[in-house]
């Protein structure tokens, strides 16, 4: 931290640089954040107070409506199963997410030099993999005619697997995105887990064998407290990321069939394009962001406690 | 002795169920169309043809989209490694008010929901007149690789000693040319993973891509471009697994280049694209 400078001892031309350029340095930062990200925000707050349609987009002169968007998408029953469905999306996908890449973590830990490089390298080809060309793999696995999927269904006896059309049904489609979205979230996790749980000392874990404890006690009692922020960190950055995916079901089901598959995103980009109203897309996606904000409000504390002892 | 087994048998569960989709794309993408359209599946490269990849890259303006998504991505690293670096290097090696602030809003600003943010974006670009180019887009990708370009040049940079920097200062260099002397070599593998992760964000973006680039479909990046193809190409699969391969093929290369100790430190910065 600078120290104020006294009256008494003018301040050198060395000293006043000093004072000078760390601000210079984050200036470029700051202006275009406050550009791209902040105005930004800003002008979808605005809209979200305005009538904003097509009309309004051409012609530029958009009026205020103070809370009117609002109280429209909120008194919707449209909207509350949307949200039911973006919880319950983000419930499902971070829960397997988490618990699969704990377990894969877990697994990476005892595995010897070659199986572990195999693994790590099949995780790290599925990160790699962009979530476009994922998405469309993901649509021909589960081709009704030649799809894979099917054919290892039927294959196993299950004959009314025959030509099936997953994404014709909701609650398929819906299981497919879950399957997409933690295929791709557990390498991150997996692997950011592992090289978290590598740091613990291991005399931890060989005194705890010693006394006779299990896997689960070892997990329960070392692991995870050890790793509590990591843990929760992770589970952090999968729950921004599940509740705003959108390009896997925009490409995938446009979130369709009927409104079976439409989270939060997905409904203001819908409501926004096809019925264009900005003004209420721009409420939907504030509406949004706000149950974000909420949900990691604990996050931003632990963030900033640790910001401080840094 | 179980326990071993059992181990085994799991680890090359996970790896199947990683890598088989991949692996099925790229099979899919060599495999003659009689081999896709068949009964049973072939799950090994008997007989393999590079035809789809022609139809792949003979499809109506594959080089412009290429092009297009190379310098929509590469100028929005350029553009974040250089202002990132200039913030990272206030945070990591100077002492000024506000610093905590400053470094929370970077933490903020990296987990803001970009979809989120489509409406507006695309109302400014309009107004602008900046719909329909490539540097609205380059802007916006610049924007979002901004805060963890930030954030993970900062680890990089904390992570070479100061001292250093002070010896170059009492040799009698400048601060700028103790940067450059000193920081800069020792900081250029962690600009390169940085730069390279930054890359990959903005090479798979299609939200933005899909809004802004409208009127003027010469303009269109690839990822736009892939999810289009299948529209365009009604079921030929063979074609649709070439087109996402060679799509994919720039982001592994980037991960090959990566691997070991890069890729591990940018997942301990707990950064994602």
């Amino acid at each position: 931290m600078e120290r104020p400078v006294t009256p008494a001892a003018p301040p050198a031309p060395q000293r006043r640089k000093r004072v000078v350029l760390p601000y210079l340095l984050i200036a470029p930062t700051v202006l275009t954040t406050a550009y791209l990200l902040v105005y930004p925000l800003v002008r979808n707050v605005i809209i979200s107070f305005q009538r904003f349609g097509l009309p309004e987009l051409v012609r530029g002169d958009a009026q205020f409506v103070g809370f009117a968007n609002y109280a429209k998408v909120l008194a919707d029953a449209e909207f509350w199963a949307v949200v039911r469905r973006t919880l319950w999306f983000t419930a499902i996908n971070v829960v397997l997410i988490m618990l699969l890449s704990t377990l894969v973590a877990l697994l990476l830990m005892r595995l010897g030099k070659w199986l572990r490089l195999l693994v790590m390298g099949g995780l790290v080809l599925t990160w790699a993999t962009p979530i476009i060309a994922a998405t469309t793999v993901f649509q021909w696995l589960f081709q009704s005619r030649l799809g894979v999927v099917n054919w290892l269904l039927v294959s196993l006896g299950f004959e009314e697997y025959r030509d099936y059309t997953w994404f014709a049904n909701g609650e398929a489609t819906f299981g497919i995105l879950v399957g997409l979205v933690v295929w791709q979230s557990v390498p991150f996790a997996a692997l950011s887990l592992y090289a978290a749980m590598v740091t613990v000392p291991t005399e931890l874990y060989e005194s705890a064998r010693i006394d006779g404890a299990g896997a689960w006690r070892v997990f329960s009692t070392i692991t995870f407290p050890m790793l509590r922020a990591m843990f929760g960190l992770i589970t952090c950055l999968e729950v921004i990321w599940v509740v705003k995916a959108f390009v896997q079901i925009w490409v995938i089901s446009q979130g369709g069939p009927g409104q079976s598959t439409t989270t939060l995103p997905v409904y203001a980009f819908q409501v926004a394009q096809s019925l264009q109203r900005y003004d209420l897309g721009a409420a939907v996606s504030m509406l949004m962001v706000l149950l974000l904000v909420i949900a990691l409000l604990a996050y931003f504390r632990v963030l900033y406690r640790q910001e401080r002892e840094a | 002795m179980t326990g071993r087994v059992l181990r085994t048998v799991a680890a090359l569960v996970v790896f199947a169920v990683a890598v088989f989709p991949v692996y099925w794309m790229v099979l899919t993408a060599f495999k003659p169309t009689k081999d896709i359209q068949s009964a049973t599946p072939t799950f090994l490269p008997i007989s393999i043809t590079f035809e789809h990849f022609g139809t792949a890259v003979a499809a109506q303006g594959f080089f412009s989209f290429w092009r297009n998504s190379l310098l929509v991505a590469g100028g929005a690293v350029l553009l974040a490694l250089l202002v990132a670096l200039l913030a990272a290097y206030a945070v990591a090696r100077l002492r000024w008010r506000g610093r905590r602030a400053f470094v929370l809003m970077v933490f903020i600003a990296q987990m803001t929901p970009w979809e989120a943010l489509l409406i507006p974006i695309y109302v400014i670009a309009r107004d602008t007149g900046m719909l329909d180019t490539l540097w609205m887009l380059t802007l916006v990708y610049f924007m979002i690789t901004l805060p963890f370009t930030i954030v993970t040049l900062r680890g990089f940079l904390a992570a070479i000693p100061p001292d250093l920097e002070e010896a170059a200062l009492v040799d009698g260099c400048s601060r700028g040319q103790a940067f450059r002397r000193v920081v800069f070599p020792l900081l250029a593998p962690g600009l390169l993973a940085t730069s390279l992760f930054g890359f990959i964000t903005a090479w798979n973006e299609f939200a933005f891509a899909n809004v802004l680039i409208i009127k003027d479909q010469d303009d269109r990046t690839l990822p736009v471009w892939l999810s289009s193809f299948q529209n365009t190409f009604g079921t030929d699969w063979g074609a649709t697994m070439a087109a996402s391969t060679l799509f994919m093929l720039p982001v592994l290369l980037i991960f090959v280049v990566l691997q070991g100790r890069v890729t591990t430190g940018i997942v301990g910065g707990a950064v994602k694209g």
